[in-house]
């Protein structure tokens, strides 16, 4: 793991975390022992071992093109934290300026 | 002890009906839950008025059915044991196993208490409630699907689904004293299912018995054009493997899984298993399993990585929690998220995060997916040799709540018998084979595990019961 305090916080910011510098601190010390036991990975030879994103068999799975019914907007908006106009209301994305 | 098979056999004598069952589960809810902690909410009224249409002549006709609350049912809460889903989020639709259980004529009865989205082995990573062990109430129930296990383990239910991505249905089932299977990866649809390690996770059943597994297993197998990962392949009558003949079978046991760390209690419970397939014909042959260490840390690479990128859909803005004290979008994103996750989610996202990041990329998740085809070779080259591996479930005995806070490792690691058959995408079962003394006066049920070839799922249920029979 990220062996100081700011590459921790980078990883947060990455995962789009706020983490309190408590939280930080926690994390970075129970972190430390998990990355040394997955670090243990290192000493297999996986030389022209091809990886394994998949337990089975399935590539590339095709459907036919047709329309199907989906959810509703009324059942959509029901879950929103906030709406309005039929639409997911979200603070404001693009500045004026 | 009340089963699905019983009562089935109990509603079409006519012995019972439908609302009187119904009734009676919640009554003992009502007497239990606050106790145990294993449901998160009841569907009373509701259960109480599909029990009252319930059509017997359907193979779960009138018979009530727990969902872990992680598998998504058409108006319900689905609130995966977390904050960030307690409320601002009903289920808008049904999953594929929750309609299959619907159409087979199953009752939804309530939904059972989990580790935050199912990530973690104690049900204390929830954050709405604790679950207990009804053997010991000083105990972990195991987990993820701890309260899926603690439900049936405490007969508030017949049966539950749990979901199991690295152990989380045989683990509880194992510290329960119950039955819980992980079928083949493919087997049954993850439509619905709130994804945490997509090429880990399957849905599997909690029953009392063998039987019963079976029968679940019929009802939500099969292929679903909404799962693009779900198999095209036909779906064995399992009713055929129950009682079936173990003779002749060749059943291995890896000295992996009998070393070190094990405990001598439990080693001499899943031997005395392993003899009662052997004097029912069946050989017992040692084999190797050398990438089963290896395997956690596989696992604790990506089921975390694939966790990170699962769990960025929420993020506040379409369903669930939102923060207040946000001051734009990206603030939205960060507030919403670290207001709304525990400390593991937040643990597995941030190694996962940093596993896929760029520049760690390679010598993690890269080398972590090439040890995982490994794996699958290790298991391939073990099933020329043998037709099933039987192993512990766990290492040891289902710990005190609360005293694994600082040391979220120590945990991880004892998921070492269940995570190779999710990394290469076995069917595996755990089943009760005896009961351990916990050194302070209860009693503790010990599971033994059965893991065979991919989409040999009849052969997990055939030899899980022959162990149950005999």
């Amino acid at each position: 793991m990220p062996d100081n305090e700011l590459a921790l916080k980078r990883i947060a910011e990455l995962a789009r975390l706020d983490l309190t510098d408590e939280e930080l601190a926690t994390f970075e010390s129970q972190l430390t022992p998990i990355l040394k036991h997955i670090d243990t990975l290192s000493a297999i030879d996986v030389d022209g071992v091809e990886p394994t994103a998949h337990p089975t068999p399935v590539y590339d799975v095709m459907r036919a093109d047709t329309t199907r019914p989906g959810l509703s907007t009324a059942a959509v908006l029901q879950n929103a934290p906030e709406s309005a106009q039929d639409q997911i209301r979200v603070p404001k994305v693009v500045d004026a300026s | 002890m009340t089963t699905l098979s019983q009562a089935r056999a109990a509603l079409q004598s006519g012995e019972t009906d439908s609302p009187s069952l119904v009734a009676d589960l919640v009554a003992r809810m009502e007497a239990k839950n606050e106790s145990i902690g294993a449901l998160l909410s009841f569907n009373t009224e509701q259960a109480l008025a599909d029990a009252a249409n319930a059509d017997l002549s359907k193979p779960l006709g009138g018979i009530p059915i727990v969902l872990k609350d992680n598998i998504n049912a058409l108006g319900q809460p689905c609130t995966c044991g977390s904050r960030f889903l307690e409320s601002g989020y009903t289920a808008p639709y049904d999953a594929t196993v929750t309609r299959k259980l619907r159409e087979a004529g199953a009752i939804l009865l309530g939904r059972a208490n989990m580790d935050e989205f199912a990530m973690g082995s104690a049900t204390e990573n929830s954050a709405l409630g604790k679950t207990v062990n009804p053997h010991d109430p000083s105990r972990i129930p195991g987990g993820s699907s701890g309260g899926s296990a603690a439900v049936v383990a405490s007969e508030m239910a017949l049966a539950s689904l749990g979901s199991d991505t690295g152990g989380s249905i045989r683990q509880p089932a194992a510290f329960c004293g119950i039955v819980g299977m992980k079928p083949s990866y493919g087997r049954v649809s993850r439509y619905g299912l709130v994804a945490f390690a997509s090429s880990l996770d399957q849905i599997g059943p909690l029953t009392h018995t063998v039987e019963d597994a079976a029968t679940l297993l019929q009802i939500i197998s099969g292929h679903d054009p909404l799962d693009s990962t779900s198999l095209d392949e036909p779906v064995p009558d399992f009713s055929e493997s129950l009682g079936k003949s173990v003779k002749g079978l060749r059943i291995g046991l890896p000295k992996q899984y009998f070393a070190e760390g094990l405990d001598p209690e439990i080693e001499k419970l899943v031997r005395a298993a392993a003899a009662r397939l052997e004097e029912q014909g069946a050989e017992l042959v040692d084999i190797d399993l050398p990438l089963t260490d290896a395997a956690v840390a596989t696992y604790y690479i990506l089921a975390p990585a694939e966790a990170s990128s699962n769990l960025s859909r929420f993020d506040g803005i379409r369903y669930g929690r939102r923060s207040e004290n946000a001051t734009d979008i990206i603030d939205t994103y960060r507030k919403s998220r670290e207001e709304g996750f525990g400390p593991e989610v937040k643990r597995r996202i941030l190694l996962g995060t940093y596993v896929l990041s760029s520049g760690y990329y390679d010598a993690y998740y890269t080398r972590a997916q090439k040890v995982r085809t490994l794996i699958q070779q290790e298991f391939a080259s073990a099933f020329a040799q043998v037709d099933a591996i039987l192993t512990p479930t766990t290492p040891s005995p289902p710990r005190k709540i609360g005293v694994a806070d600082e040391d979220p490792l120590q945990d991880y690691l004892a998921d070492v018998y269940t995570i190779s058959a999710n990394l290469a995408g076995l069917p595996a079962i755990s089943l009760p084979c005896g009961e351990m003394d916990s050194g302070d006066g209860t009693r503790l049920p010990v599971g033994v595990q059965i893991m065979a070839p991919h989409l040999r799922d009849d052969l997990v249920l055939q030899i899980a019961s022959a162990i149950e029979q005999s």
